[in-house]
Order: structure tokens, then C-alpha cells, then sequence
């Protein structure tokens, strides 16, 4: 039977399929972190189950974390607290723990692709439902419940129903400016935000075959936002030179061998899709968000539609938007490059080589803040920190930061900001907040200027 | 895991689309270490204004409804894949959530805490929301072994479906922790298996 890639890796991780039930999932790589764990491992502890493969689990420190003053201890006595649960967990239990300070900290889905812990045709799961993120390199990659990582902890399985198979085609070539973040956002406002539930989604056509890795991550790691599991883009050679090097991929013989079998991690020509959308990369432009889901997707020149249902004019009454309003020179207090959408090197650099040699708006705080700490050492190997700060932007440390607002990094009551994170829901940011989701190079322009511009006008 | 059989109450209408968990409970309630708690803090950004005061808008500071029984718009708890919006909603009170579409993760969270997410159609949902607005004290029936849901003072009545699997669980009060850890002689001969043969030879894919 002709399969698709997706159905490759999930058949081959099948330990036994339940009749009438989910199937028996081996999980290659379970991720932690401070936020969705402790519960599973206090769980484990009254039930005196171990944890099964210790060594096939990694923590690391993101959500709660500071971004500033990294080497202090955390001033908030909560976050503090479950850190160091985090920390005392990971030791009584074998688990390798990259925390604060560590050179491989990072947002759990920025540091574990750059570690080479994420390679093609793994399961991989994480308390995250961004976790989708690892599906660029040709992975199962799903965010779980709490409940279920104790499950993974227990028996390095889940038990799961298989989803059902969803194909987004964007062929073509996209225009000048047009980034991956666009891309995404541009599919989402398409198809709505359930329209992925209940499916896997495979990334395929010459715009997901161009695409840089980084671009790739920030395409499935929104897949969750469409409502899917997750979503994938078959390996290539982009993924493997990607891989090949990094500290925790395979070496010498072993990733030739590796290497064999990535190459063969396609969806075969005839295999079927229960569900398959097809988009022209023409007729995307850069994107921005109007409302509290990340649906709610305009181009950067458009208007916000006129029809809508009560939920809709409920989200435009929050962002104190009204329905035809175009958002363009739109005056924005805050900027945030950062999350695990949009912190990878590739971001800052485009971001940068847009600031370089131009001043922040007066009236904008820009927030700076790198995916992991081998980012921000990029950061200033590149010099971008420089052209950060010349400009006026605040440069932070590593962490999720201002996407959802668990540390002090919070956008105030009723402010506006320009967001690379992924997600716009009401007070995400902070209480009261009204987040604009959009790429880096949009959040930089509207640093820049002070407001929503057309940053395309001005491109060579 | 409590068990769950059939249950007839009254029901609190929530008519809003796209529930994302962060609303459910907001990010910053996520720093507990353990499972108590959440229950105060339930739509707590809906449910009071910024001075700490009830929101009398809100269906949840509305006498009028009580029950523990959540009618909720379509396509409820989208967003993060926190289990703290399963366990705030349990906390709080509810053992059913009625919609007409859930969120993946957040319906494979709310069946492993033995909270009961009923997807109906979305002219089922109107009537169910039409019905508990009109007579608040208009009681509903779940009946999980028959799998329908109906509206106790109507002939009103609709089949739900859900996994066979979790069904036994609930009803029996299991779950899969319990289940993956009879298995672990059939998983290690998995991995065993994989060892041997990996990278898996193309013939098996």
C-alpha cells in the first residue's frame, strides 16, 4: 500500500495497536520543562512507578525563566519554586537537565533542533503544544497533556488514536518580503483554526522545498494553531546538511547510515490524504493578526472583514478594532522578536538587516529575546547585537519571555504589540494586552516607524 | 480515576467560540507544582475585572445558572496543551463539557481526568443552548454506557461518540498509566526490535 510520511514513521513506532482503540506509540525523544512536569513526576512518586528511559528524556528551563540577570537567583518565589522542582526531578531520576546558565538552555523547541536532539523520522513529544515545531525535519512531533507525560515517563509510550492525514500544497515562488511567519499566518487566516483538528499535516511544494530550516520550524511550529497535532515537511538535503555536525546528531558511519534512511522518509507519489488544500505562493503578501485567534489574519495592506459572528465582534471590542478598519500606520508601543516561532538566528538576521543604520520610534520598547543560548552567541559573533542596540532595541536573554508573559516580561494593560509569538488570545501577553501577530521583519519595520507600515515599498 | 456512568444536572451556557486554554486559566496561574487549586482560578480574567471584582456579564457569576454541566460554543479549548484547563474546569466543578467541536489535546486531557467532553452537531448545540437560556433549571441526561445526551423535559435526544477504549476507562475508572504499565515486557521487546533493524529497512516502511 502506497504510504505517506506520515503514516512511515507512525507505523514503524506502533508496539501494538488496542482493537477499537488508540494504538501503543513508542516515543524516541521525550522534551521537558519546569511548567507541564512537575505534576507528572509527583504522579509517578505516588504510585511508585520509575521512570522507564531516563536517558531518552532532556529538560530544559523556558517558560518561567527571567531574561535578564540570568545568573541571579529568580526573583519570583513561584517560578523559583518550580525550577527547582524541575532541577531536583531531573536529578533523582537520571534526566538530563539543561537549566539556567547551562550553554544549551534554551526554549525546548529551539534548542533541542540545534543540539541535533530533533533528527528526521523520530517520535517526539513535550508537555507543549508547540511542539509541532520538530515536525520540519520529517518528525512525528505533538504536544501532550501532563497526564500523558507521566505516561511517557512510565513506559516511554502514549496511547494514541492515529490522526488522519492533511496535505497543505503551496507551490511557486513567493514575492520579495514575504517571510515563512507569513506563510503560516497566511494558511491559518485560509483555513480557520479548527480546520486542522484531528489531522497531521504534511507541508509539501517548492515553497516548503526552498524554505530554510528556520523557515521550516516556524511553519510547523504553528501547525497546532490550525488546530492540527502537528505538521511535517519531508527530509532533504537542506535537513540533513542542517543536521549533520550538530553536538547530539549522529557521527562518521553512523550518520551515513542515518543519512540512507532519511532519504527514503517521503510520501510515496500515489499515497492519499484524507484532506488536501492547495495554495499559489503568489498570492501571499506579509501578514498581520487583527483579533484573539491567530485566524483572525489580514495582509499587511488589507482591512479587517466587515462580516462576522459574536465571538468575532467580541475579539475586535477587545482589540478595540471595528470591522473594515485598516490597520496600516496604526501607531504600536511594543515590539517583541522572540518565541519559539520566530528566535532562531534567521530571524534576528533579517530583522537586523532591516534596523541596520535606522533608530527605534520613540514611542516603541522593542524586546529582543533569543530562542537558546547558542542564538544569542550568534547574535554577537554576527555583530547583530550591535546593530540592536545602535538602534535602540533591548536585547534580553534566552527564554519564551513576552510570548506568554509567565516571567516579567509582560505587555501592559490595552498596549498594542507586534508580536513574532504564535499566539494573539486575549491578555496572552499580559493581562489586558492586545497582541498583533506578524514576522520579524514586520515587527522591525513597525519599530522602526512607530506604527503598522508597508515595509515591501521600501525593499530593493 | 472517578468513575463515570450517566449523570442528569442542570447546565451553565457558555456561548463563545475558539475557548482557548488560555483563558481557561491564564498563563500565569501554571506555576503550581501540583494539581490544587485551579478551580478559583477558572476564566478568572472573564470571570472578575482587574479590581478583583465579579463580572456580573460573565455566565459563571450568573445565579441563574448552576449545574455541572458546561455547554460551551464550538471549537472549545483550542491553544496551549496545558492539563491545568482540564483539571480547573474538574476543579471547578463540571464533569461534562458540551460542544460541537473540541481541541485535540485538551479532549484527550479532560477523558485522562475523567472530565467528559461530549461532541455534539452544531444544531444540537443550538438547542442545547436555546434550552438551558430559555429554563435554566431545564435539567440534561448523559448517558456514557448508550452514548447519547438528551434534554430531560423534551424528546430532544442525540447520539455522542467517543473512543471505545477511553469509554471502558471511564466507566471503570482506569487509565492508561495503568494500561502502558502491564505492557513494558511488550515495549522492551519493541525496542529491541527497532534496535536491530534500525534504520528501518525500506521494506517495512
Amino acid at each position: 500500500m502506497k504510504k505517506t510520511l506520515f503514516d512511515k514513521i507512525w507505523d514503524s513506532h506502533v508496539v501494538e495497536s488496542i482493537p477499537n482503540g488508540p494504538d501503543i506509540l513508542y516515543i524516541d525523544k521525550h522534551l521537558i520543562h519546569e511548567v507541564t512536569s512537575p505534576q507528572a513526576f509527583n504522579e509517578l512518586k505516588e504510585r511508585n512507578i520509575p521512570v522507564f528511559r531516563p536517558e531518552q528524556i532532556v529538560a530544559t528551563a523556558d517558560h518561567n525563566t527571567p531574561t535578564q540577570d540570568q545568573h541571579l537567583p529568580v526573583r519570583d518565589l513561584l517560578s523559583r519554586k518550580q525550577l527547582k522542582e524541575l532541577s531536583q526531578n531531573c536529578e533523582e531520576n537520571d534526566i538530563t537537565l539543561y537549566g539556567l546558565g547551562h550553554p544549551y538552555n534554551g526554549i525546548v523547541h529551539v534548542m533541542a533542533p540545534e543540539l541535533g536532539i530533533t533528527q528526521p523520522g523520530m517520535t517526539i513529544v513535550c508537555g507543549d503544544s508547540h511542539t509541532s515545531t520538530h515536525g520540519a525535519f520529517g518528525t512525528i512531533a505533538f504536544g501532550i497533556g501532563t497526564s500523558q507525560v507521566t505516561q511517557v515517563f512510565a513506559s516511554q509510550c502514549l496511547l494514541v488514536e492515529k490522526p488522519k492525514k492533511l496535505r497543505v500544497n503551496v507551490n511557486g515562488k513567493l514575492k520579495k518580503g514575504v517571510l515563512p511567519k507569513d506563510v503560516i499566518l497566511y494558511i491559518i487566516s485560509k483555513l480557520g483554526t479548527n480546520s486542522g483538528t484531528g489531522y497531521f499535516c504534511e507541508y509539501a511544494g517548492e515553497v516548503f522545498e526552498e524554505m530554510s530550516m528556520e523557515g521550516r520550524m516556524t511553519v510547523c511550529n504553528m501547525s497546532i494553531e490550525m488546530g492540527a497535532r502537528g505538521g511535517l515537511i519531508a527530509p532533504d538535503q537542506t535537513t540533513i546538511d542542517y543536521v549533520e555536525g550538530r553536538e547530539f546528531a549522529p557521527k562518521g558511519a553512523d550518520f551515513d547510515r542515518m543519512t540512507a534512511y532519511w532519504e527514503i522518509l517521503k510520501t510515496d507519489p500515489e499515497a492519499e490524504f484524507d484532506q488536501e488544500y492547495s495554495f499559489e505562493a503568489e498570492d501571499i503578501e506579509p501578514m498581520i493578526t487583527y483579533g484573539t485567534n491567530p485566524g483572525m489574519g489580514i495582509k499587511l495592506t488589507g482591512s479587517i472583514p466587515v462580516e462576522g459572528n459574536k465571538s468575532d465582534a467580541k475579539a475586535l471590542a477587545y482589540m478595540d478594532f471595528k470591522p473594515g478598519e485598516i490597520l496600516l500606520d496604526k501607531p504600536i508601543n511594543y515590539i517583541f522578536i522572540g518565541s519559539c516561532t520566530n528566535s532562531r538566528i534567521e530571524d534576528f538576521r533579517v530583522a537586523a538587516s532591516y534596523i541596520k543604520g535606522k533608530q527605534k520610534a520613540e514611542n516603541v520598547n522593542a524586546l529582543i529575546v533569543p530562542g537558546s543560548q547558542q542564538v544569542a552567541i550568534q547574535i554577537k559573533e554576527e555583530g547583530l547585537d550591535k546593530v540592536f542596540e545602535e538602534a535602540g532595541f533591548t536585547l534580553r536573554q534566552p527564554g519564551c519571555s513576552a510570548c506568554l508573559a509567565m516571567n516579567d516580561d509582560k505587555i501592559p494593560e490595552g498596549e498594542y504589540c507586534v508580536s513574532t509569538s504564535n499566539r494573539n488570545f486575549e491578555g496572552r501577553q499580559g493581562p489586558g494586552s492586545r497582541t498583533i501577530l506578524a514576522s520579524p521583519l514586520t515587527a522591525a519595520a513597525t519599530a522602526i516607524s512607530g506604527k503598522i507600515s508597508d515595509y515591501t515599498l521600501t525593499l530593493n | 480515576m472517578e468513575k463515570f456512568i450517566t449523570l442528569t444536572d442542570t447546565a451553565v451556557p457558555l456561548d463563545d467560540e475558539n475557548v482557548d486554554t488560555d483563558q481557561i486559566i491564564p498563563a500565569r496561574f501554571l506555576k503550581a507544582t501540583d494539581k490544587a487549586g485551579f478551580g478559583e482560578n477558572l476564566f478568572k480574567d472573564w470571570r472578575f475585572d482587574k479590581n478583583g471584582d465579579p463580572n456580573e456579564d460573565f455566565v459563571l457569576n450568573q445565579d441563574r445558572f448552576s449545574g455541572s454541566i458546561l455547554i460551551a460554543g464550538n471549537n472549545f479549548g483550542c491553544g496551549s496543551s496545558r492539563e491545568h484547563a482540564a483539571w480547573a474546569i474538574k476543579a471547578y466543578g463540571f464533569k461534562v463539557v458540551v460542544s460541537s467541536y473540541f481541541a485535540d489535546i485538551f479532549k484527550g486531557n479532560a477523558l485522562n481526568n475523567g472530565l467528559l467532553p461530549v461532541q455534539v452537531s452544531p444544531d444540537f448545540l443550538h438547542k442545547l443552548l436555546i434550552s438551558v437560556e430559555k429554563d435554566p433549571e431545564e435539567k440534561f441526561i448523559i448517558d456514557l454506557q448508550n452514548q447519547f445526551i438528551k434534554i430531560e423535559g423534551s424528546a430532544e435526544k442525540e447520539h455522542f461518540d467517543i473512543d471505545p477504549y477511553k469509554k471502558t476507562c471511564l466507566i471503570n475508572g482506569y487509565d492508561d498509566i495503568d494500561f502502558l504499565t502491564s505492557k513494558l515486557e511488550a515495549i522492551e521487546k519493541f525496542e529491541q526490535k527497532r534496535k536491530a533493524i534500525e534504520p528501518v529497512p525500506q521494506e517495512t516502511l
